[in-house]
C-alpha cells in the first residue's frame, strides 16, 4: 500500500482540483480511479424498450460474454431522452434476479410440492390437455340451432406485457381452436 | 403535451405512475403552461401542479359537466370549430327524451333487461325517421354483452348512411348543441361543490384557466388513467372530457387532445391486436350468434358502404384478416372461411369466465404475464375459481401468487382450502424477459417500437412466441388426418413461420404478416388503402399496415431524437399510417388555413393542391377544404372538405353519440355502485345499465338511503406507486424495488385516524363486503375529508401491489381482495376506483376468524346477493 500523502487530504484536494462541490476528482481514491464502468467493457449494446409501463422509454442493454451486465436509458429516444424511472432502472434485475425461475415446475393433482419436468414433456402434456378440454367444452350450436363452433373449456388471461407478435399468435391459435374466453389486462 | 398551454390531469397520478412521460408536462410548465391536477389525493403530480383540486372519487362527471355548462352558458366555446367540425348542428330524432324529461334516465330504458334500446337516440333522417346502424338497431343488452364499446378503438360506430339534417345557426331545439345545453344546465358550480367537494372558487379557477387556454391561439390537453376507466360509467367519464375538448376546439391540434396514460408496456398493442374476447385484430368485432350468423350480416354490421370515412371499407379489412389466417383455404366461395370463426353468445369477459370457472365450467386456464390472484378485483373469488380448474398453466418470470395459491394463498391460511384437496394440476413455465426476445411493444401514444434480442433466455425459459408456436405445431400434429370439420380451422391455419438461428419462429416474419402483403409475391403492403377485398392481399391487422412498408421493419427505426422534424418521425412507427397527431385536418380551419400561426400544423396548399405540414395528414391528401361531395358516395369519396373526423361515420366529432354507447348518448352522473352519498342530480342513484355479477362470493354494500349503508361508511380508492408495477409480478421480486416500497399501507386523513383510533405506523384492518385486509397506517393530509351535501365524507387510499404468498421479496395483503365486480356496460371493465369499506384499528384476524369478521359485517349490513342490484332506483319517477 502506498504511503499516505497529506496532499490526498480531501479538503485540500477539493481546493486544489477546483472540485468545490466535492462530487468529482476530489472524492476519487486510487481505487475508484481504477474502477471501469461495466458499460465500457461490454461486448455489445442492444437497443430495447422498457417492459414496465406504457410510456415506452428507450433502453440500452449492455452485454458481456452473452450475459446482460447493465440496462440504462437510451439518450437517442425522443420519448425518454435517456431517462428511466426506478422501475425501468431496475430492469437488469428482471434478467439476473436470483429469485427468477428458469426451470419448469409441475404440481400434480393434490400434491403438496412442485416437481421438475423437461420442456418437451411439459408442452406435450399441455397439448394433450388443451385438446381434451377443447373437446369437453365444445359447442356446435346454440339452443336455436345457430352455429357456435366454439369451446368453453379453455380460457386465457394475459397479453399487456407481451409483444404484438406474441398476442397475434395467441389470438390466432386460440380462435382457430374455437376458444373465445381470451382476455388481458386491458379489461381490468 | 409539451406543446399545450394548459394540461388537466385527472383520474391519474402521472408524475408517479408515468414518471418519464411526465417530463413533457414539466417541459410545458417550463414554457409557461399551467397544469391542474384534479384528484382525491395530493400526490407528487399535485406537488408540481399550478393547482391541485381535491375531488371525491367517482364524481368526475359532475365536475366536467359543470365545465361544459360553464363554457356553453358563458359562450366561451370555440364557435367556429364547433360549427364546422362537430355534430353540434346535427338534428336528433323527435323521439329522443333526455334525463331532463325523465327522472334521470334517457328514453329507451328496458327494465326487463336493465339495458337501453338506443333507437330513439339516433340522428333525424332527412328522408324521415332516423339514421339507424347499417343493420338496424342493436339492443343495449346485446351490445353490452359483447362489450361493443371496445370496437371504437380506432373509429366511431357505424351509421347506415351519412345524410343528416344540420342547422348551423345551432338554434333548432333538436340540434345536438341545444340538447347538450339543456342536458348540462343542472351541472352548476353549486352542484359541483355539493357533489365533488370542490369550492366554487376552485371550480371557477379551473374553468377560467381552460377557457383562457383554448381557442385559435391556444390549446388545452387532458391526461387520464384508470381513475377514469375503472368505474361503472367509466366510458362516460372519458366522453365528458371529449365533449368538453370538442367544444373548446382541442382535438386534432398541437398540444390538444385527451391522452390515455396506459399502464403496461404493450397494453395498447394488446387492444389493437387483442387478446380480448370481444375483438379481432384492428377493432373488428368477434362474431356474435344471432347477429353475425352469416358473413354478409357480419360485414354489413361493421360499416356501411354509404357512411363516410375509412370504416366504409370494413369488409376489406375482414377479408385481409381471414386471408392472413387461413391462406388458400379462404376463398370467395366460402366467404373467406368466415365460418371458421367461433361465435360469442353473451359476455365472456374475464370476470364472467372466473364465475364460470368457480362453477366448474372451465377446465384449463392459461395465465400469461399477469397475476389475477392479486391483480383482479375480488381476489378471493379468483383464487377459489382457480381451485376448480383441472389444469392451469402459468407463464411468468417469477413464482407469482397466481401459481402458488394452492400452497400459500390466503385461503390456505384461513383453512377455507386444503392443499391436499385441490385437484388442479399446475404447470409453471418460465418466461423470457424483454431482452431475451425480439418483438414490438405499442406504447400509449400508439407508437410501435421494436426491441432487438440481446441474449438467449436462460435454462428452460422461453418466449410466448416460441411457446405458443410450438404448442400450435403439436396440436396440429395430433389432429393431422382428422376429418372432423371442427378441426379444419386449426389444420388450415397458416402456421409456417421461418425459423431463426435457434429454430424458433422469426418475430419479423410475424410482423410482416400483421402488416399485410400481396398474396402472389408476398410483397409487403405500405398502407391499408392498398388492401383489396378480392383475396389478392392479406394482412393480419389493418391498422398496423405500413409498419413493414418496403420490407423494412419501420418499428425498428431509431434515428436519434427521431430526426430533425417536429414530429420526430424517424423513431418507431405510429398507427395508423405513421400519423403522429390523429384527426390533424382539424388543425386548420374550414378553409384549410391554420387557426393561428402559433398553432399551425397541417394546412391546405392551393398551389400544390394538397394538404401540407410536418405530419402525414389524417385526411384524403388531395381533397380540397371546400369539397362538398354527395355524402351518399360513402367512404373517403363521401367526406366533405370540412369532415376532419375520418373514422366517424359522418366525418364530425361527436358531442352527442347517436350510436355506439349503451348507457346513454350523453354522459350523466350516477353514483358508484357502492356509495355513501345520495345522487343529488337525479332520482336515479346508480348507473342504470351497469353490469352486475350478483353472487354470494361477490356481495355489494348498501348505498346511501338503504339500510345498512352506515356499516361500510368510508370510500376507498386504489392506486399505484412509482416503485411497483401492478400486481407486483415484475417488481416485488426485485430487491431494489422491494426495498424502496416494502410494505402495504393505507392513507387516511387525520380526521379519520381520530375517528377510528388509527396511529401513524400502526396497523389498520379494512373491511368490505368481500374481504378484510390489513395495512400499515399512513396518517396524512394528502388525503382530505370532503364536505359532500353538507356531510363529511372520508376517503381511504390503498396501493394495490402486494399479495399473499411466500416467494416474493415482499408480501402483504392485496387491496383488490376488497373490491367487488361491478362493471361498465360498454367495456365490461370493473369499478375499482371507488367502493365502500369500514376501517378499524389493529391487525386482521387469522385463520377461520377472518371469514367470520367479513360475515359479521355482512350480517350487520343485511347484505344479500341482491343488495345493490336494482337497476332503476325509483321506477315511478321514470314512468315505469
Ligand atoms: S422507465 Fe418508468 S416511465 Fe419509462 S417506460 Fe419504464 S416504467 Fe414507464
Amino acid at each position: 500500500m502506498a504511503a499516505w500523502s497529506p496532499l490526498e487530504w480531501p479538503v485540500l484536494r477539493q481546493v486544489l482540483t477546483g472540485d468545490r462541490t466535492g462530487r468529482g476528482a476530489a472524492v476519487q481514491s486510487a481505487r475508484t480511479r481504477q474502477i471501469e464502468s461495466r458499460n465500457a467493457t461490454a461486448d455489445r449494446v442492444v437497443q430495447s424498450v422498457c417492459p414496465f409501463c406504457a410510456v415506452g422509454c428507450g433502453q440500452k442493454v449492455y452485454v458481456k460474454d452473452d450475459k446482460v451486465v447493465q440496462i440504462e436509458g437510451d439518450p437517442d429516444s425522443p420519448i425518454s431522452r435517456g431517462r428511466l424511472c426506478p422501475k425501468g432502472s431496475s430492469s437488469e434485475q428482471l434478467v439476473n434476479n436470483p429469485l427468477r425461475q428458469t426451470k419448469i415446475r409441475y404440481r400434480a393433482p393434490h400434491a403438496t410440492e412442485w416437481t421438475d419436468l423437461d420442456r418437451d414433456t411439459a408442452i406435450d402434456m399441455i397439448a394433450d390437455r388443451f385438446l381434451a378440454a377443447r373437446r369437453h367444452g365444445w359447442q356446435d350450436h346454440d339452443e336455436h340451432g345457430r352455429p357456435l363452433r366454439r369451446t368453453m373449456g379453455i380460457a386465457s388471461l394475459g397479453g399487456a406485457t407481451l409483444d404484438n407478435e406474441e398476442n397475434y399468435l395467441i389470438k390466432k391459435l386460440f380462435t382457430a381452436a374455437g376458444a373465445i374466453q381470451i382476455e388481458n389486462q386491458a379489461r381490468i | 403535451m409539451a406543446n399545450a398551454d394548459c394540461i388537466i390531469l385527472m383520474g391519474g397520478n402521472m408524475a408517479e405512475a408515468h414518471p418519464v412521460g411526465f417530463q413533457w408536462v414539466s417541459e410545458a410548465l417550463a414554457k409557461g403552461a399551467k397544469m391542474i391536477h384534479v384528484d382525491p389525493r395530493f400526490t407528487r403530480t399535485s406537488a408540481v401542479a399550478t393547482k391541485h383540486v381535491s375531488i371525491r372519487a367517482g364524481s368526475d362527471v359532475v365536475f366536467l359537466g359543470g365545465l361544459i355548462n360553464h363554457m356553453i352558458s358563458n359562450e366561451l366555446y370555440f364557435h367556429d370549430y364547433v360549427v364546422a367540425f362537430t355534430n353540434a348542428a346535427t338534428l336528433v330524432s323527435e323521439d329522443f327524451r333526455d334525463t331532463e324529461d325523465l327522472g334521470g334516465l334517457f328514453s329507451g330504458f328496458d327494465p326487463e333487461t336493465g339495458k337501453y334500446d338506443p333507437s330513439t337516440w339516433a340522428y333525424a333522417d332527412p328522408a324521415g325517421g332516423t339514421v339507424t346502424g347499417p343493420s338496424g338497431e342493436e339492443h343495449g343488452a346485446s351490445a353490452s354483452a359483447r362489450a361493443a364499446g371496445h370496437e371504437y378503438g380506432s373509429g366511431g360506430p357505424p351509421l347506415e348512411h351519412a345524410s343528416v339534417l344540420r342547422d348551423e345557426t345551432l338554434q333548432h331545439p333538436r340540434t345536438v348543441f341545444q340538447v347538450l345545453k339543456r342536458h348540462f344546465s343542472r351541472y352548476t358550480p353549486e352542484m359541483v361543490r355539493d357533489m365533488c367537494g370542490i369550492s366554487i372558487d376552485d371550480f371557477e379557477y379551473v374553468a377560467r384557466t381552460i377557457a383562457e387556454s383554448s381557442g385559435r391561439e391556444r390549446t388545452t390537453c387532458f391526461g387520464y388513467a384508470t381513475g377514469w376507466t375503472q368505474h361503472t360509467l367509466g366510458a362516460q367519464f372519458i366522453r365528458t372530457a371529449a365533449v368538453l375538448q370538442l367544444l373548446m376546439g382541442n382535438v386534432g391540434r398541437p398540444g390538444s387532445g385527451i391522452m390515455a396514460l396506459r399502464g403496461h408496456a404493450s397494453i395498447q398493442g394488446s387492444t389493437d391486436i387483442p387478446t380480448l374476447f370481444n375483438l379481432l385484430p384492428g377493432y373488428l368485432p368477434m362474431p356474435s350468434v344471432g347477429r353475425h350468423d352469416s358473413y354478409r350480416e357480419y360485414v354489413d354490421s361493421i360499416g356501411s358502404k354509404q357512411q363516410k370515412g375509412y370504416w366504409a371499407y370494413a369488409e376489406t379489412y375482414v377479408v385481409n384478416l381471414l386471408k392472413a389466417w387461413w391462406g388458400e383455404a379462404a376463398t370467395a366461395e366460402n366467404d373467406w372461411a368466415y365460418d371458421y370463426l367461433p361465435r360469442l353468445s353473451g359476455a365472456h369477459g374475464t370476470y364472467q369466465t372466473t364465475a364460470d370457472m368457480r362453477d366448474g365450467k372451465v377446465e384449463g386456464y392459461f395465465v400469461l404475464g399477469q397475476n389475477p390472484a392479486v391483480g383482479s378485483a375480488n381476489g378471493r373469488q379468483q383464487r377459489l375459481a382457480m381451485a376448480q380448474l383441472k389444469w392451469l398453466v402459468v407463464r411468468d418470470l417469477n413464482m407469482i401468487e397466481s401459481a402458488t395459491w394452492w400452497k400459500d394463498g390466503p385461503e390456505i391460511e384461513s383453512g377455507e382450502l386444503r392443499t391436499e384437496d385441490i385437484a388442479t394440476e399446475v404447470f409453471f413455465m418460465p418466461a423470457a424477459t424483454h431482452v431475451e426476445k425480439a418483438g414490438s411493444f405499442t406504447q400509449t401514444q400508439r407508437m410501435l417500437q421494436w426491441r432487438h434480442q440481446a441474449v438467449q433466455p436462460p435454462g428452460q425459459a422461453q418466449s410466448e412466441l416460441d411457446f405458443f408456436h410450438e404448442l400450435g405445431v403439436r396440436i396440429r400434429a395430433r389432429l393431422a388426418g382428422s376429418t372432423d370439420p371442427r378441426d379444419r380451422p386449426l389444420l388450415d391455419l397458416t402456421w409456417d413461420y421461418p425459423p431463426d438461428a435457434h429454430g424458433n419462429p422469426d418475430p419479423e416474419a410475424v410482423l410482416a404478416e400483421i402488416n399485410g402483403y400481396v398474396v402472389d409475391d408476398r410483397a409487403p403492403l405500405s398502407a391499408y388503402t392498398e388492401m383489396k377485398a378480392d383475396g389478392t392481399t392479406a394482412g393480419g391487422c389493418w391498422i398496423y399496415t405500413g409498419v413493414y412498408a418496403d420490407g423494412r421493419n419501420q418499428a425498428a427505426r431509431r434515428v436519434p431524437q427521431g430526426g430533425g422534424g417536429v414530429t420526430q418521425s424517424e423513431w418507431g412507427w405510429v398507427w395508423p399510417a405513421d400519423r403522429r397527431i390523429l384527426y390533424n385536418r382539424a388543425s386548420a380551419d374550414r378553409d384549410g388555413k391554420p387557426w393561428s400561426e402559433r398553432k399551425a400544423y397541417m394546412s391546405w396548399d392551393d398551389a400544390q393542391g394538397r394538404w401540407v405540414g410536418p405530419d402525414n395528414v389524417d385526411f384524403p391528401v388531395d381533397k380540397h377544404p371546400h369539397a362538398r361531395p354527395d355524402p351518399s358516395l360513402g367512404g373517403a369519396e363521401g367526406l366533405a372538405g370540412d369532415d376532419p373526423f375520418v373514422m366517424q361515420a359522418d366525418g364530425k366529432g361527436w358531442l352527442y353519440t347517436p350510436k355506439g354507447l349503451v348507457d346513454g348518448p350523453l354522459p350523466a352522473h350516477y353514483e358508484a355502485a357502492e356509495s355513501p352519498v345520495r345522487n343529488a342530480l337525479y332520482a336515479q342513484q346508480q348507473a342504470p345499465a351497469r353490469v352486475l355479477l350478483a353472487r354470494s362470493d361477490n356481495m355489494e354494500a348498501p348505498s346511501a338511503g338503504e339500510p345498512g349503508a352506515d356499516v361500510y361508511p368510508y370510500v376507498f380508492t386504489t392506486y399505484r406507486l412509482t416503485e411497483h408495477h401492478t400486481a407486483g409480478g415484475m417488481s416485488r421480486w426485485s430487491p431494489y424495488l422491494a426495498e424502496l416500497q416494502p410494505e402495504m399501507f393505507c392513507e387516511v386523513s387525520p380526521e379519520l385516524a381520530a375517528e377510528r383510533g388509527l396511529v401513524n405506523g400502526g396497523w389498520a384492518t379494512i373491511v368490505s363486503p368481500r374481504a378484510a385486509i390489513e395495512a400499515r397506517v399512513l396518517v396524512t393530509d394528502r388525503i382530505r375529508s370532503l364536505t359532500i351535501n353538507g356531510r363529511e365524507v372520508q376517503q381511504v387510499g390503498l396501493p394495490y401491489h402486494w399479495g399473499v404468498g411466500s416467494d416474493a421479496v415482499v408480501t402483504g395483503d392485496a387491496a383488490n381482495d376488497l373490491l367487488g365486480v361491478m362493471m361498465d356496460p360498454n367495456t365490461q371493465i370493473q369499478e375499482s376506483k371507488v367502493a365502500s369499506c369500514d376501517v378499524i384499528a389493529g391487525r386482521r384476524p387469522r385463520g377461520a376468524d377472518l371469514q367470520r369478521l367479513v360475515a359479521s359485517y355482512q350480517q350487520r349490513a343485511g347484505t344479500t346477493p341482491e343488495t345493490g342490484t336494482r337497476a332503476v332506483t325509483d321506477p315511478e319517477k321514470e314512468g315505469f
